[in-house]
């Protein structure tokens, strides 16, 4: 006979800073925001794969290559530890996936758009992997065990990340009159969009209260938003770049920078999959899907007959 | 011919193959069958970048005309590229990337370790290096090639045909032209023409584990090593090229 | 769509004493968990040892008798060498 613990129960060791673990008894709404928040995350490393890898064959030096080509791998990883993590909970790899592929499950609106040139490889890095360090180190310490200790995994692997996102721009900004204008127009296409990637505004953040009080998001969106242009806004600078946002100022009043207003419209008809590449993104993922089914079936296959023994051969 | 310039084209077929199967493993990166293999696949192409670029480094201190591997690498034209005609290859689906691998692993493994013992001392030490990741090639490769091979119907037939039409490129590994016979003769390099031995005795040991057949056919394309490619490796380079070619001079 | 077994990846560290589990992957057998395990989990110079188990296999204690199992044990103090007085001038004991 198994003893359960109630909801107050469930809260109290929450507030008490204890970790839940794969087997203990949690709400169901609490799983299942899991699942979906841990898949989420899952998603995006894999699909962030997509544009930046773009860039691989392009590399412009041998260095840059194997930089690049070490960053898109470690995303690679981060999916793993994380799709680990939604299997404790009960869903399996696969079904994550299916759920991806059939149009389903969400990802981080961001790997919607287009990397164009050589400089956009360096705004991922600098911008987009900005914003998810931003989110992501808070999350070692969310409720969740499994969860928990793939980020501290995920934020160890994450800082040259951006390290290598930012050197990219200093040598574009130090470069040729062209290089540096490939920058600017670089970072004024990624500039809003990565604003976007904190989520919706706090008052329009459906799940973002409850997910505080399980502790499994630590800080809300226009919290990290804000955090995260405090960082980048002197750092842009220091590249000889120029913010796209007229309205970027900083507040002595408020010790922050204010900006300005971010069209939601455009967020929101992205997530719902209009961005420039949802559907091209998904289509590369299904391909690789299907274009592998042989390969993984001829594994499985192989591992059953070697179970099984060569007298059934 | 002087031996700087041998041993700069030695070096560069060495670093040649290395960086153009690389790339190839590359475009591989988020297309994979599995996750698992995607990071599998990239570790193979970053070994085999890491070697490219001690080769070509080298090459380049050889030459001494000031070309760094960058410079090589991306300045070249492909009559100029020495790597063997097998490495520039498409991917086509997973079964010739493992053919294509397979097939090289078990001769880069073999060469490697006679390599070890070349009198030019660099050469050994990057040989050394790349002998331990080039075991571990080895061993995934042919891991593939048996899981692929004795796994279903359909994976034995594809895997067979990816043997069978990659079979030409593998003659051009073992030939000894002048530049072989003078880096031989002087201790540096190595005698192609005897690996071919244990390289046939691995590849059918593990064909046979694969319920695979060895191909026949005695015609072999070959060219690689003096600059006479096939159609496949302009288009590559055109690829991997491009930003150095349409910035010239520009730093990255 | 064929299924691949879950595996749980434990690594002994350089420096380290027991094998520390670090996550789980997905593979058709034992041979490819482990080359899978130090692809994905020994990029950064992690691990000397690895071992590899089918998730499967792999037997849990459950938190509801987290009791019964584990806290019979906190009150038999006299397991630590503190509990016991050892007189002055006594060495190696």
């Amino acid at each position: 006979m198994h003893a359960e613990v109630d909801e107050r129960g469930f809260q109290e060791r929450l507030d008490a800073g204890i970790k839940i673990e794969p087997k203990d008894w949690m709400p169901e709404a609490y799983r299942a925001t899991l699942v979906r928040q841990i898949s989420q995350h899952a998603h995006s490393e894999i699909v962030g794969q997509l544009p930046e890898g773009n860039w691989i064959t392009r590399a412009p030096t041998l260095k840059r290559k194997a930089i690049l080509l070490a960053k898109v791998q470690d995303e690679a990883g981060h999916g793993l530890y994380l799709y680990s993590a939604v299997e404790t909970l009960g869903v399996t790899r696969n079904q994550t996936i299916e759920d991806l592929l059939a149009g389903k499950a969400k990802y981080s609106s961001i790997f919607n758009y287009p990397t164009l040139t050589w400089a956009d490889i360096g705004m991922i890095g600098w911008l987009v992997d900005g914003a998810a360090i931003v989110n992501q180190i808070p999350l070692c310490r969310c409720s969740y065990g499994p969860y928990a200790r793939a980020m501290v995994r995920i934020c160890k692997e994450e800082n040259f990340h951006q390290r290598q996102g930012f050197d990219i721009l200093l040598k574009l900004s130090r470069g040729t009159a062209a290089q540096k204008s490939m920058a600017q127009d670089a970072l004024d296409r990624w500039w809003w969009p990565s604003l976007m990637m904190h989520g919706p505004p706090d008052a329009e953040s459906k799940h973002s209260l409850q997910s505080m009080r399980w502790k499994i998001k630590l800080f809300s969106n226009d919290e990290l938003r804000r955090k995260f242009v405090d960082q980048i806004a002197p750092q842009a600078v220091y590249l000889g770049l120029e913010i796209p946002d007229p309205d970027l100022k900083w507040n002595a009043a408020r010790g922050h920078y204010d900006f300005g207003k971010i069209d939601w419209d455009e967020f929101y008809s992205v997530v719902k999959g209009n961005g420039p590449c949802n559907r091209d993104r998904l289509r590369t993922r299904i391909e690789a899907h299907e274009k592998g089914a042989w390969v993984r079936e001829a594994a499985a296959a192989y591992a059953e007959k070697k179970r099984a023994g060569p007298e059934a051969a | 011919m002087k031996t700087g310039n041998a041993l700069f084209e030695y070096l560069l077929r060495l670093g040649d193959n290395c960086l153009i199967l690389s790339q190839r493993l590359s475009e591989w990166c988020g297309h994979g069958p599995v996750l698992e293999e995607d990071i599998a696949l990239t570790n193979v192409a970053l070994d085999l970048l890491g070697q490219a670029r001690f080769w070509l480094s080298y090459a380049g201190e050889i030459e001494g005309a000031g070309r760094d591997e960058d410079q090589l690498a991306f300045l070249r034209e492909a009559g100029e590229f020495r790597n063997a005609l097998l490495l520039e290859q498409p991917n086509g689906h997973y079964g010739e990337t493992t053919a294509r691998q397979f097939y090289f692993d078990a001769w880069h493994y073999l060469a490697l370790k006679e390599l070890r013992h070349s009198s030019d001392a660099r050469v050994a030490e990057i040989a050394e290096k790349a002998l331990k990741e080039v075991s571990y090639h080895l061993q995934r490769s042919a891991d593939w090639v048996i899981r692929l091979g004795d796994g279903t119907e359909e994976s034995h037939r594809r895997m067979q045909s990816s043997l069978d039409d990659l079979w030409m490129y593998t003659g051009e590994l073992f030939e000894m032209d002048s530049i072989d016979e003078q880096m031989l003769r002087q201790g540096i390099g190595i005698d192609l023409a005897v690996l071919r031995l244990s390289w046939l005795e691995h590849v059918e040991k593990t064909l046979a584990q694969a319920t695979l057949q060895l191909p026949a056919g005695n015609w072999m394309r070959r060219g690689g090593k003096q600059g006479v490619h096939t159609e496949k490796l302009g288009f590559l380079l055109a690829e991997m090229q491009f930003l150095q070619r349409a910035y010239p001079g520009a730093q990255w | 769509m064929s299924d691949w077994p879950l595996w749980e990846v434990f690594i002994r560290s350089q420096h380290g004493l027991a094998h520390k589990h670090v996550g789980s992957l997905h593979a058709p057998d034992a041979e490819m968990a482990m080359k899978n395990a130090r692809d994905v989990y020994t990029r950064r110079n992690e691990g000397i040892s690895i071992w590899v188990v089918r998730s499967s296999d792999i037997t849990a204690s459950s938190p509801a008798d987290k009791e019964v199992l584990f806290e019979p044990a906190n009150s038999k103090v006299y397991r630590y060498p503190g509990f016991y007085e050892v007189p002055e001038g006594i060495e190696h004991l």
